[in-house]
């Protein structure tokens, strides 16, 4: 890649070179000469474009960032300063505060820790079944695997409004509360299980591919010279390609957590009794119940967005990963 | 035995004939990786006994001495011949079954939701279903189909739908390009520099539409702000109000969210052209913008498509964001179909037009991947 982008980086400067190129019939001093005035020339220009670029660069950069760093000094700053000073600014001494970060999380807490409970048993299930479906689907040859690969592909682009209605209708039939009554700790949740269950069955097809494409680059002769050992296909998976695909189990987890924890609009269609709220949701109602109230919403929004945010900081090239599969 | 019965024997027999002609021809690709003839021969037959787990002094026998085996498979020809095809036969019966095993449990969960609540959401817009009760499936026409022809917060939802798919398609897109050339000229810091322009994909729209309505505020949001600041407070605007400029906050907002997607396709695109095209380019003298222009990105249309079509359907599900920022009532002029089914459906209780709504969104997102994933299908890239 470097010794692709040198090259790249200096072709204005390559016409310079050009230049004198062309007067070249001339005799050797000159020669030189010029091209040594062509090379300060160069170097000149590829400084200026360098300096271009970086300032390029660094102002998109501040673009990029000034909706965060907009939301995070009015989170800092109470309701006096926020409506008086710019929110490109720091909060000055007198105008600082954390109370609107204690506050919002004082009210959302609930949510997070509901988040929590749904996000991560969703997010596992979704990237097991999406391992297994893509091995099923990958590994082992039968005809045919195309057309059900087809639809586990189609299935990754669906747009979620045709499926609201069918949705609520389906867990109002399929009453989780009341099947779940044995256990009440349970049934007084059973928003967050079936929203758990439905990230599951939408998360499947993303998953699939996402492993699939990484088994295909998988080694046919490993398993190949498995089953000449007498192994079964489950044994095969679960001793030669299940421990290959952490790798792969790392971008799924994490894309997957990022989706999920997210999104907003199956918990508003799911979720109905606010004790059962998710963290989108009860920014959501943050947001409606404290109009004008920025610094406080700014810290609602930090707060939910925390999770993601370090596990992006973190892990971000495999959430890079993960999003490029999406695109086939 | 009944006729019937040894008839379907027979048949079963025949197919099973075929589906050996094809599997030794598939597995002839497999074989060749051996490097003498013996070799292949041995390890495709060991590999059917063993796996069949039959004779387990056979396998021994095979795995210890190739050539021997194969002698005596010579030898005699046609009844070893049978009874490999035989267990060859019943070996690729148990592998399919073995893959269903693992296919199966999660597409069944997957087709229900996703397939199956497709085709029920069908038939529910085919019926006249609102308020409290249940749907009636009786009586099934496209009354709530002929209804969004008549319907003028339809029009105004679909052609707001169109015009956010073709400018934020486009807008993404070129943004995105443009940040996959910069962070592609063997910059410094090129993580870091990427990793801030990804960031706000990680991030909820609900956080991101909070994010933008505090920006977009007339007085004290960043925007306007710095419009003042500049001395261009004629273009300082009530964006969020303004039913002119409403549409374009939305697409401003998630063009900010999602070109760092189309960036890091890009990209991709772009470290899989050959070094040797830069190189031929700068040696034909062209300028950096023209060898971009005719070169470098006539190249990328494989990340274009891919990129346009995750971002057109986006596009038409784009929900979160519209819903934190305006709520279920955009108005006019930023209305779009998803924002629309779920009013008509969830707070209208019109579950029956709300299903017809998404039915459209349905059929406008199966037009844009039904061609992709034919096309994808047909150059054998899946």
């Amino acid at each position: 890649m470097t010794s692709k982008d040198a090259p790249r980086a200096d072709t204005g400067g390559n016409g310079g070179t050009r230049d004198v190129g062309g007067e070249s019939g001339a005799g050797d001093d000159q020669n030189r000469e010029q091209s040594m005035e062509g090379f300060s020339r160069r170097i000149g220009r590829i400084g200026r474009r360098r300096l271009a670029l970086y300032v390029t660069l660094v102002l998109l950069l501040a673009l990029y960032l000034s909706p965060l760093w907009s939301g995070f000094t009015t989170s800092l700053k109470t309701a006096v300063t926020f409506a008086t000073t710019s929110p490109l600014t720091p909060p000055p001494p007198d105008g600082f505060t954390v109370e609107p970060w204690y506050e919002a999380w004082g009210r959302m807490r609930f949510a997070m820790i509901n988040s929590v409970f749904f996000v991560i048993p969703a997010t596992v299930l979704s990237a097991f079944l999406g391992s297994l479906a893509a091995y099923g689907l990958t590994k082992i040859d039968w005809r045919g695997q195309i057309g059900i690969l087809l639809l586990f592909l189609a299935g990754v682009f669906i747009p979620y409004q045709s499926v609201l209605v069918p949705l609520r209708q389906f867990w109002s039939a399929v009453d989780l509360a009341s099947l779940l009554a044995f256990a009440p700790a349970l049934a007084a949740r059973a928003d967050l299980l079936e929203l758990a269950i439905t990230h599951t069955a939408y998360g499947i097809p993303i998953c699939t591919i996402l492993f699939r494409g990484y088994y295909l680059t998988i080694d046919d002769e490993i398993i190949e010279a498995a089953k000449i050992d007498g192994a079964s296909t489950i044994r095969i998976y679960r001793r030669i390609v299940l421990p290959l695909s952490k790798p792969m189990f790392a971008v799924t987890l994490i894309y997957q957590f990022t989706n999920i924890w997210n999104d907003l609009l199956f918990a508003l269609v799911l979720v109905t009794t606010s004790r059962n709220f998710v963290a989108t949701q009860a920014l959501n109602e943050l947001q409606g119940a404290m109009v004008g109230q920025y610094n406080l919403q700014m810290a609602g929004a930090f707060i939910v967005a925390m999770p993601t945010l370090i596990i992006y900081v973190v892990f971000g090239r495999q959430f890079a990963r993960g999003l490029g599969g999406e695109s086939g | 035995m009944s006729p019937s019965r040894s008839r379907f024997r027979h048949r079963v027999r025949r197919v099973r004939e075929r589906v050996i002609s094809l599997v030794t021809g598939s597995g002839s690709d497999r074989r060749e990786r051996g490097n003498s003839s013996n070799g292949r021969r041995d390890q495709g037959d060991s590999e059917d006994l063993a796996a069949a787990g039959t004779d387990e002094s056979a396998r021994d026998s095979v795995r210890t001495n190739g050539t021997a085996r194969v002698a005596a498979d010579g030898g005699t020809a046609t009844s070893t011949g049978f009874r490999v095809r035989d267990r060859l036969d019943r070996l690729r019966f148990n592998e399919t079954l073995q893959a269903a095993l693992f296919w199966v449990p999660p597409a069944l969960l997957m087709g229900w939701f996703v397939y199956g609540a497709i085709s029920w959401n069908f038939v529910i817009s085919l019926t006249d279903w609102s308020g409290l009760g249940q749907p009636d499936y009786a009586s099934l026409n496209l009354e709530m189909y002929w209804r969004m022809l008549d319907d003028r917060s339809f029009i105004a939802a679909a052609r707001n739908t169109v015009a956010l798919l073709v400018v934020f398609t486009g807008g993404a897109l070129v943004v995105g390009l443009l940040l996959a050339i910069l962070v592609d000229q063997d910059i410094r810091f090129e993580n870091t520099f990427r990793t801030i322009y990804l960031l706000p994909m990680s991030l909820s729209f609900v956080v991101t539409a909070i994010f933008w309505a505090w920006m977009y505020n007339p007085e004290t949001g960043m925007i306007n702000v710095v419009l003042r600041g500049l001395g261009l407070e004629v273009f300082a605007m009530n964006w969020m109000s303004d039913p002119r400029t409403k549409l374009a906050t939305i697409i401003v907002a998630l063009t900010w969210q999602f070109s760092g997607y189309c960036m890091i396709v890009y990209l991709a695109g772009l470290r899989a052209i050959p070094d040797e095209h830069y190189e031929a380019a700068k040696v034909d003298g062209a300028s950096t913008v023209r060898m971009y222009w005719r070169v470098i990105i006539p190249q990328l249309r494989a990340a274009t498509t891919s990129a346009a079509v995750v971002l057109m359907v986006f596009a038409l599900k784009a929900f979160d964001f519209i819903f934190v920022m305006y709520g279920t009532t955009p108005g006019p002029s930023a209305d779009i179909l998803a924002i629309m089914m779920f009013r008509e459906a969830f707070a209208r209780t019109n579950w029956a037009y709300g299903s017809a709504i998404a039915m459209v969104l349905f059929l406008m997102a199966l037009a844009i991947i039904a061609p992709y994933i034919y096309v994808q299908y047909r150059r054998g890239e899946l």
